[in-house]
């Protein structure tokens, strides 16, 4: 009975994120075009989008291989399991212990690998130039990840998701310029990692600086169904990860009564929507850069990271 | 050990590191003015929290000190000069930011690798107050290597300043004659400066001190 529990707890997990990423995707494009003073799509566009791409006749290139056609279902299966794997609206679900930060990083690393054979597959320019500015941007954002893993492993003292957000929950931590700035890298490395505007603009198709959408411009119908709601759960992850590391109040821990869980779902939610606000608000703020101004972008965040692992050690000894 | 006193303590001086770094980031000139003056904030109310923390008002006159000439009239002064020299729109070209910064992140690194063995004895706040000041110094000095612009080189010079009375505020008892010894060099060494900036435009029509380097009298060309 407890097993069959823990699963329902897990399942709800899967589904929650599942479902509710085309609708966070939804409601930042809504309000990026409030902001532009558009009227814009109505917030469950990208779920009909993704209804009507899975419906139309899937294209292929003559020369495509068995891996243009494996790749979109690769990139969505690495990229819920991660998603599953991050704990949202409650600490210690069944599938939590099997893999910590540093193996959800790599499940999102291995989603990013195949799409970028994907983008080379077929020969053409735009996909090739796609997949090499998605490896140099992913080459620069992981170390800058990985210190921020680092730093927050070493406050919590392992790289558990689940029992990170349960240290940080009592507040026993304290005030940290280290996690500080550690979420100031994490905010860097996740908008690269979305494609989110500084680095690349999720909007278009028709522009020369575009990373993201030329790897994938060849694909249609189920294909380009799998890797839009890929990206949709991968946008939710990042929600989840910065919820859940920096913002983790509100979560089920130990209390296990239905109550506590409702809470924790409402709460995540609310966190997750509320980013969803606050990212578009931010991509109004700033202007699209130019390619050869990444590595300073994301230098940037990787000097955070390393700085919030210095600053540790200063305060704690070797 | 985590009271939070010390994390007020440490968020102040992490700060103040952290604002080295943007310092040696930033490119445009007026921006490099602001996050000065911000870290003069930061470091004066650091001062303030250890005049606190270690019950020792006279502190609270430093931090005022600091606060007024380093908050406020260094700042503003740049401002001007910055204006009448018609380059407060001007977009440094800060040389490869991306190895500066690197540099930078190796320079702290060392400044804890060389504080550890040091402070074994003394309580943890004085070692982290002395990493975070011989960090802040070193970047200022790798401030003044890397930029070209005479301005912006005075202020990794007063940045570097900083770093020096975050220093001397976690050593205990420094007496209050130096303090006000240090603030006033700082601000006829600003002077200087400000003269200096002048006079260098005045001859060869920048401040850009790459311009100087043909005076050396090193590059002798009798080849």
């Amino acid at each position: 009975m407890a097993l069959i529990l823990e699963l329902a707890g897990q399942t709800v997990q899967m589904f929650l994120v599942l479902a509710v990423a085309p609708l966070v995707l939804g409601v930042t494009r809504k309000i990026k075009a409030r902001l532009l003073r558009r009227i814009g799509p109505p917030v469950w566009q990208p779920y009909i989008d993704l209804w009507k791409l899975l419906h139309k006749e899937a294209v292929l290139a003559h020369n495509a291989s068995w891996l243009y056609r494996v790749a979109p279902y690769l990139v969505f299966a690495t990229t819920w399991v991660a998603a599953a794997l991050v704990p949202t609206y409650a600490t210690n679900l069944m599938f939590s212990w099997s893999a910590d930060l540093i193996a959800i990083v790599a499940l999102l690393a291995t989603g990013r690998f195949a799409l970028a054979l994907a983008g080379m597959d077929v020969g053409t320019a735009f996909g090739g130039i796609g997949s090499s500015r998605e490896m140099m941007i992913s080459s620069l954002a992981e170390p800058a990840m990985l210190l921020v893993v680092f730093s927050v492993a070493l406050i919590a003292g392992t790289t558990q998701l689940s029992s990170i957000a349960a240290t940080f929950v009592d507040s026993s931590v304290g005030l940290r310029v280290s996690l500080g700035l550690a979420m100031f890298a994490f905010v860097f490395v996740a908008i690269a990692e979305n494609a989110r505007i500084p680095i690349d603009n999720p909007a278009t198709h028709l522009e020369l600086t575009m990373v993201h959408e030329a790897m994938v411009l060849e694909y249609s119908g189920r294909h380009l169904a799998m890797i839009e709601a890929a990206a949709a759960i991968k946008l939710v992850l990042y929600f989840s990860l910065l919820a859940c590391l920096f913002l983790p109040f509100g979560m089920a821990t130990i209390d296990r009564s239905l109550d506590a869980l409702a809470f924790g779902v409402v709460t995540y939610l609310a966190k997750i929507f509320a980013l969803a606000v606050l990212l578009p608000i931010g991509e109004t703020a700033v202007a699209k850069m130019r390619v050869f101004r990444y590595p300073i972008f994301l230098g940037g965040a990787f000097a955070a990271g390393a700085l919030a692992v210095f600053l540790l050690f200063v305060s704690r000894g070797f | 050990m985590h009271t939070i006193g010390f994390d007020i303590a440490h968020l102040l001086a992490g700060s103040m590191l952290v604002l080295s770094f943007v310092l040696l980031y930033q490119d445009r000139i007026t921006a490099v003015l602001n996050v000065f003056a911000l870290q003069a904030i930061a470091l004066s109310l650091s001062v303030a929290w250890q005049a606190v923390f270690q019950d020792a008002p006279h502190l609270l006159v430093t931090a005022g000190v600091a606060f007024v000439v380093k908050g406020i009239i260094i700042p503003t002064a740049l401002h001007r000069i910055v204006r009448r020299l018609g380059i407060h729109r001007e977009i440094e070209q800060v040389l490869s930011a991306g190895p500066t910064m690197l540099t930078g992140l190796g320079l702290v690194a060392l400044s804890i690798l060389l504080v550890m063995p040091a402070g074994e004895s003394v309580s943890v706040l004085v070692r982290e107050d002395l990493a975070f000041a011989l960090a802040v110094i070193l970047l200022g000095l790798l401030m003044m290597i890397t930029r070209r612009n005479a301005v912006t080189q005075i202020v990794g010079f007063m940045s570097l300043e900083n770093g020096l009375v975050l220093a001397a505020t976690g050593a205990k008892g420094m007496p209050l004659v130096v303090e006000f010894s240090v603030a006033f060099s700082i601000l006829i060494a600003f002077i200087v400066f400000g003269v200096f900036v002048f006079r260098i435009r005045e001859r060869f029509d920048t401040v850009d001190v790459s311009a100087l380097d043909q005076f050396r009298g090193e590059r002798g060309d009798r080849a």
